[in-house]
């Protein structure tokens, strides 16, 4: 039994868990929906949860911190805009350079959102949600009733989101997918192999052990936007890709995907707790669960949202019940207190997370 | 509540400042700003939200956040719609998108207070599965053609020059300041808002008064769908879509800490008269709606920054004076 303590920490199994259901979807659809395993359902859903998977990705470091960022959809809008029309002006810039200038002008909205919270002290909730309109209204008067199409934008960018890296029978690795893939892989071993990584832990789960600890939590934070800014601005641009047709509502809703991937991914809404892999494995999760329904239960897409809604409040109280009851199992014997918690929900400091 | 430079000084007077400023830059900007009809207009484009905006904030003193709210409007309105298209009497449609409203106030309600899960994810779920819901019922079909006298109810003025939805507003602002400044239950948001594990110490029933809340907000939001399907006279299926932001910005603009525990009705209908007239009078001078949002998105920032900004600035002066006694201490103890 310790042996499997040791090795099977809670957000392992949550991730392992959350692969399991993905597995037994796959097997239910696969067997009741017709050519649902095929070439053209795996490329589906690895489109769309690369956008949001990147979404994701940076929504977790802001939720680890025990932050929300509810921007990120007008982030990834304003951004899929700006870069159509760079483009369209210069359409000679070299492909590196465009992604980083949607990283940077994604980053720059981040930087925004980082100062506010960290040092202007403003709950991260009224940031974001005052910094979304800002920033929906900034894209709605720079378009101007304009919208970018695809033939506007150089014919490399939408091709990113159809060409195939390489192939494997019918399956193929989309150029878009390689990059949301590498930048999970990339931020899981920041999370867990970095300094940075272990002071969103720390701050999240208690900012004020860690300022006496005596890090800088207000720059962990500050840099815990940013980068959530840049990655929403990257998949802006890998929305431009996949879409061409950019209006001023791209990316409309996408902050409440993102927040709903994370939370059924098993990052806590307390900060301090959930990894990266677990956010991607909870957008794939989504998508396929809306996917697979939807054509199993001949349903409409106006289901859609319905069932995400029940997903993230499932995800939310077994997170709350099952492990509450899973880390009394992980405590030691001796060092149980007698009565068990009587409420599974957080503290006063602890909700002032949010 | 006597005169003082405390007061004047205190969030209230900033607000009220703010206010005749407003109202003063509205009626040197534009002729028909102050005319009667203009003012019961202002009132009436955004009734529903403010509506909404009294019941967060008690649900925002009590130290938990309702993010469901516009989505309960619109399910309700969409429940509405869905039974009068179905061939419902409309008096029977109207009674089941209120008890729609109370359940799903219910759901919210039992998830956090009985289960002890945050509000905040919760009400998440419930914005996006309420919205959800609303679009199974409606798909993308609008509805139409309801009885005469259920849009003039929305549409017509009933008291004097005021419509319905108005005079509904003012007698609930005033029911609501009574119970949270002058009852038991309104002291109890308070204390459970300050600090829940002593209120529940004290004796306080926490759970009972949270899902209380939750249904009151429900039902509120429900009332306020309702009555926003009689003003337009129409409901699709994402009628209200995005309340959640101008009712919370209503509320935290009027003083009301996130965090719960405190803020007050006086503050919130300053700051619900402030965003009205600041709205009204850029739509009178043909700013967008959209513009409209942003800025008040930025006007709900500045007004937790300011505070804070003053407040360090404070604490900054305190400890400088603090610092220059201990050195004119310690040079006179050196002489």
């Amino acid at each position: 039994m310790n042996g499997l303590r040791r090795w099977l920490r809670p957000e392992q199994l949550r991730e392992l868990s959350l692969l399991a259901l993905i597995i037994v979807a796959l097997l239910i659809f696969g067997m009741q929906i017709e050519n649902f395993l095929s070439a053209r359902t795996f490329n589906r859903i690895a489109a769309s949860v690369a956008i949001i998977g990147v979404v994701a990705v940076g929504q977790t470091l802001v939720v680890l911190t025990r932050n929300i960022d509810l921007s990120v959809g007008a982030i990834v809008g304003f951004t899929a805009y700006f870069m159509g029309m760079q483009l369209h002006a210069n359409p000679s810039m070299p492909p590196l350079l465009a992604l980083l200038l949607a990283c940077a002008v994604g980053g720059l909205m981040g930087l925004v959102n980082g100062l506010l919270v960290a040092y202007g002290r403003i709950p991260a909730i009224i940031t974001t949600l005052g910094t979304l309109a800002i920033y929906r209204m900034l894209l709605v008067n720079y378009a101007d009733a304009r919208t970018v199409t695809t033939d506007m934008v150089p014919a490399w960018v939408p091709g990113l989101a159809q060409a195939n890296l390489f192939t494997l029978g019918d399956f193929g690795l989309r150029p878009m997918v390689a990059l949301a893939l590498a930048v999970v892989l990339l931020f899981q071993l920041v999370l867990v192999y970095t300094q940075f990584g272990r002071r969103l832990y720390a701050v999240g789960s208690n900012p004020e052990a860690a300022r006496f600890a005596g890090l800088p939590a207000r720059r962990t934070v500050l840099l815990a936007f940013v980068l959530c800014g840049a990655l929403a601005g990257l998949a802006g641009f890998m929305f431009l890709s996949r879409f061409g047709n950019i209006t001023v509502v791209a990316g409309q809703g996408m902050e409440l995907q993102s927040v709903a991937a994370v939370v059924v991914g098993g990052v806590n809404t307390f900060g301090g707790s959930g990894t990266v892999v677990g956010a991607l494995l909870g957008a794939v999760l989504i998508d396929l669960l809306g996917q697979g329904l939807i054509r199993w239960l001949g349903i409409s897409e106006f289901w859609r949202d319905a069932i995400l809604g029940l997903l993230i409040l499932l995800a939310v109280a077994s997170d709350a019940l099952i492990l509450t009851w899973l880390r009394r199992f992980w405590t030691p014997k001796e060092t149980r207190l007698g009565r068990p918690s009587e409420s599974v929900g957080p503290t006063r400091e602890r909700r002032h997370g949010l | 509540m006597g005169f003082s430079l405390r007061r004047l000084l205190s969030w209230e007077g900033l607000l009220l400042l703010i206010l005749l400023l407003v109202v003063a830059v509205n009626a040197l900007l534009s002729p028909v700003y102050l005319g009667l009809n203009n003012q019961v207009n202002l009132f009436q484009l955004s009734i529903e939200k403010i509506i909404v905006a009294l019941v967060m904030t008690f649900i925002i003193i009590n130290g938990e956040i309702d993010l469901s709210v516009a989505s309960v409007m619109g399910l309700a309105a969409c429940v509405l719609a869905y039974l009068f298209e179905r061939g419902v009497p409309m008096e029977q449609a109207v009674v089941a998108a209120l008890a729609v409203g109370a359940l799903c106030g219910a759901f919210n309600g039992f998830w956090v207070a009985y289960i002890g899960l945050p509000s905040l994810a919760v009400t998440l779920a419930g914005l996006i599965g309420y919205r959800g819901v609303a679009r199974i019922l409606l798909e993308d079909r609008s509805i139409t053609g309801f009885p005469e006298w259920f849009n003039r109810l929305g549409q017509q003025p009933i008291l004097g020059p005021l419509p319905l939805a108005v005079v509904l507003f003012f007698g609930l602002y005033m029911i609501a300041l009574v119970v949270l400044n002058f009852s038991g239950v309104g002291r109890l948001v308070y204390v459970v808002g300050n600090n829940r594990e002593v209120a529940r110490y004290s004796g306080v029933r926490v759970p009972r008064l949270k899902m209380g809340l939750f249904i009151a907000s429900g039902f509120i939001a429900a009332l306020a769908g309702v009555l926003l399907a009689a003003r337009l006279g129409a409901v699709r299926g994402n009628t209200a879509d995005g309340f959640e932001l101008d009712i919370i910005t209503m509320v935290l603009l009027g003083g009301v800490s996130i965090f719960g525990g405190t803020g007050n009705l006086f503050g919130v209908g300053l700051a619900i008269l402030i965003i009205l007239n600041m709205r009204n009078g850029m739509a009178l001078l043909n700013v967008t709606g959209n513009v409209q949002t942003g800025v008040v998105g930025l006007l709900l920032i500045f007004s937790v920054l300011i505070p804070n900004l003053v407040q360090d600035g404070q604490t900054l002066l305190q400890r400088r004076r603090a610092r220059r006694k201990e050195v004119e201490l310690k040079v006179k103890a050196g002489d």
